[in-house]
């Protein structure tokens, strides 16, 4: 503490985290606008003043008065986002190892993915919709639906994984394989171990960049909409807070799930930390004796 | 011998590690976009395409004036929100990295700004609608603080707030790879130029962005791709006062009209392309990426 205020900061310093704290305002000021719009009572508007307070809306939403199939959109969305989440871990992990090691054309799928995580996502989801149509198939949510959004969650997860296997010390897989360990044994006791964390950062983006996903999947779903194909139907043609409502729901499922995954990040982290402070503890008293 | 059959097993092993993540690029993105390629230049009658061989689709796309305009407006808006989500994304990413000491509180604060991220992007977006509108919170502060006599129009269904909700949903695009790039510069290096007698702005301009060209190259690609594909926040927040590219491609779309729009996707594809291959020109992504 004496450290820090024996050194002075420089003029930079308070203007950058003046900065810094304005533009978390801006990021999270309007949502809170909308979440406190959406505890309204009946006869509330979609612009401040607020009228009375209520869960009014919410309630609205579960019995499903004047909206439309948003319990099966909901359901869907989020059976899509598990999927999602699964296949990007699993398929960018592999793909990430792959391209470690490197292999023949590597660049090309490189590119092919950078490729497919900038195109206009409704280009995606209209080449689907149309090779299927061309192929005599029935576009359906948990297919051509789940298949458009991989091609957004997997070069993003692949992304990811560069990052993470960058910073993989290739010193402990070398160690483990001085020490006897087969390939196998080599990924299940050391690697995966010391990358899961960055795989539960996977999971995360796979889920919720699933669960949100919406240009890719307006024109692949099929008949079955997802949760945000009903928001957007709902911004053009609902003018009550009941869309503020279904706002702060989707986003208390969001902010659930990136809860649970950080939480579980944390856990592994400090599990770690205690674990290698008794290593060493341990070590310096066989040291001692 | 061995050792030879071993390698191939190992290449072997790499290429099925892979095979998962090139068998659904091709299949659902490598096909569709061929499919959406042929269907750019077949005929069509009603809602049905036919398959007969014609320029027609872009030669009217490209002839109508509409296009032009919508590309210029477009463009415009890629313009401000790329400068715009550059500039902030950039010192924030700047004030995460060098003047915020200890791991902790550095990922904290770097959490803070990408939980939206994690968040829907449509209900960001009309959240602003009930702070900017003649009767949002914005206008009556002003009003309330007697900077105004009557509420600004220009605040909700304007270029300005389309600019602004590009803004507010990219910028995370240029935060988090410019993060990382910095993250990886050693803070040495800029003692080093200190020491050497740069000011505090030399150094950034010619240490810092240099070392985080990276992140710069991948944030500009996301943030160009993105708002130069929107559809969906001109729709809402110009008020229906401006179109986009991809909203005009979207009615067609919606009135069957699948060849033009596909050749409407493709010519959009090519600029998108054309631009993030510029990108990737000045800076190789790619091998400082894997390393």
């Amino acid at each position: 503490m004496a450290a820090t205020l024996r050194r002075s900061r420089p003029w930079t310093f308070y203007a950058l985290l003046a900065f810094f704290c304005l533009f978390v305002l801006f990021l999270y000021g309007p949502m809170s606008v909308i979440y406190v719009l959406s505890f309204q009572s009946r006869d509330g508007g979609l612009t401040f003043p607020m009228r009375g307070a209520s869960l009014h809306w919410f309630q609205a939403l579960v019995e499903q008065r004047q909206v439309g199939d948003l319990h099966a959109a909901f359901a869907r969305s989020l059976s899509l986002a598990v999927l999602s989440a699964l296949l990007t871990v699993v398929v960018s992990a592999c793909a990430g190892f792959a391209f470690r090691r490197g292999f023949r054309g590597s660049g090309t799928v490189f590119y092919l993915a950078v490729s497919s995580l900038v195109m206009p996502g409704i280009f995606v989801g209209l080449g689907i919709a149309l090779t299927f149509q061309a192929l005599g198939l029935q576009a359906s949510w948990w297919v051509s639906g789940l298949a458009a959004q991989l091609t957004w969650t997997l070069p993003f997860g692949l992304l990811i994984m560069f990052a993470i296997l960058g910073r993989l010390d290739k010193s402990y897989e070398e160690a483990a394989a001085d020490l006897g360990a087969s390939a196998w044994q080599r990924v299940r006791h050391v690697t995966l171990p010391i990358i899961l964390p960055g795989l539960i950062g996977v999971a995360l983006f796979g889920f919720t960049l699933s669960y949100d996903e919406f240009p890719r999947t307006i024109l692949t779903a099929g008949s079955g909409t997802t949760l945000p194909i009903e928001i957007w139907t709902m911004t053009t043609n609902v003018t009550s807070p009941a869309l503020y409502a279904v706002g702060t729901v989707t986003t208390v499922v969001s902010f659930i799930v990136i809860a649970c995954a950080l939480v579980a990040i944390v856990r592994i982290q400090r599990h770690r930390a205690t674990r290698r402070d008794t290593s060493l503890i341990e070590t310096k008293d066989l040291q001692q004796q | 011998m061995n050792a030879v059959s071993d390698m191939r097993r190992k290449s072997l092993l790499t290429m099925l590690q892979a095979a998962p993540l090139v068998a659904v690029l091709l299949v659902f993105f490598g096909v569709p976009m061929m499919t959406v390629i042929v269907v750019s230049f077949c005929d069509y009658e009603h809602a049905r395409i036919l398959p007969t061989f014609t320029f027609d689709n872009y030669a009217d796309l490209l002839r109508s004036d509409a296009t032009l305009r919508l590309y210029l407006g477009s463009i415009k808006f890629t313009l401000f929100a790329w400068a715009l989500t550059l500039a902030i994304g950039f010192t924030v990413a700047y004030f995460l990295v060098f003047h915020v000491e200890g791991v902790i509180l550095q990922m904290s604060l770097f959490l803070v700004c990408t939980i939206p991220f994690w968040t829907s992007n449509i209900i960001r977006m009309i959240s602003w609608i009930p702070f900017l509108g003649r009767e949002g919170l914005f206008n009556h502060a002003l009003a309330d603080l007697g900077v105004i006599h009557r509420p600004l129009d220009f605040l909700l269904f304007s270029d300005f707030s389309v600019i602004l909700a590009y803004v507010h949903l990219y910028t995370l695009f240029m935060v988090v790879p410019i993060f990382n790039a910095m993250a990886r510069i050693d803070k040495r290096l800029l003692e080093a130029a200190r020491d050497a007698g740069a000011s505090r702005w030399q150094t950034v301009r010619q240490v810092v962005i240099p070392l985080s060209r990276t992140g710069i190259a991948l944030g500009s690609i996301f943030v160009v791709a993105l708002t130069m594909g929107d559809f969906f926040v001109v729709k809402v927040m110009s008020g229906g006062q401006s179109s986009s590219i991809v909203a005009a491609m979207y009615n067609e779309i919606a009135g069957l009209q699948f060849p033009p729009a596909a050749a409407s996707a493709v010519v959009l594809t090519a600029v998108v392309m054309a631009f993030v291959a510029a990108i990737l020109r000045v800076v190789d992504v790619r091998r400082e990426l894997i390393g």
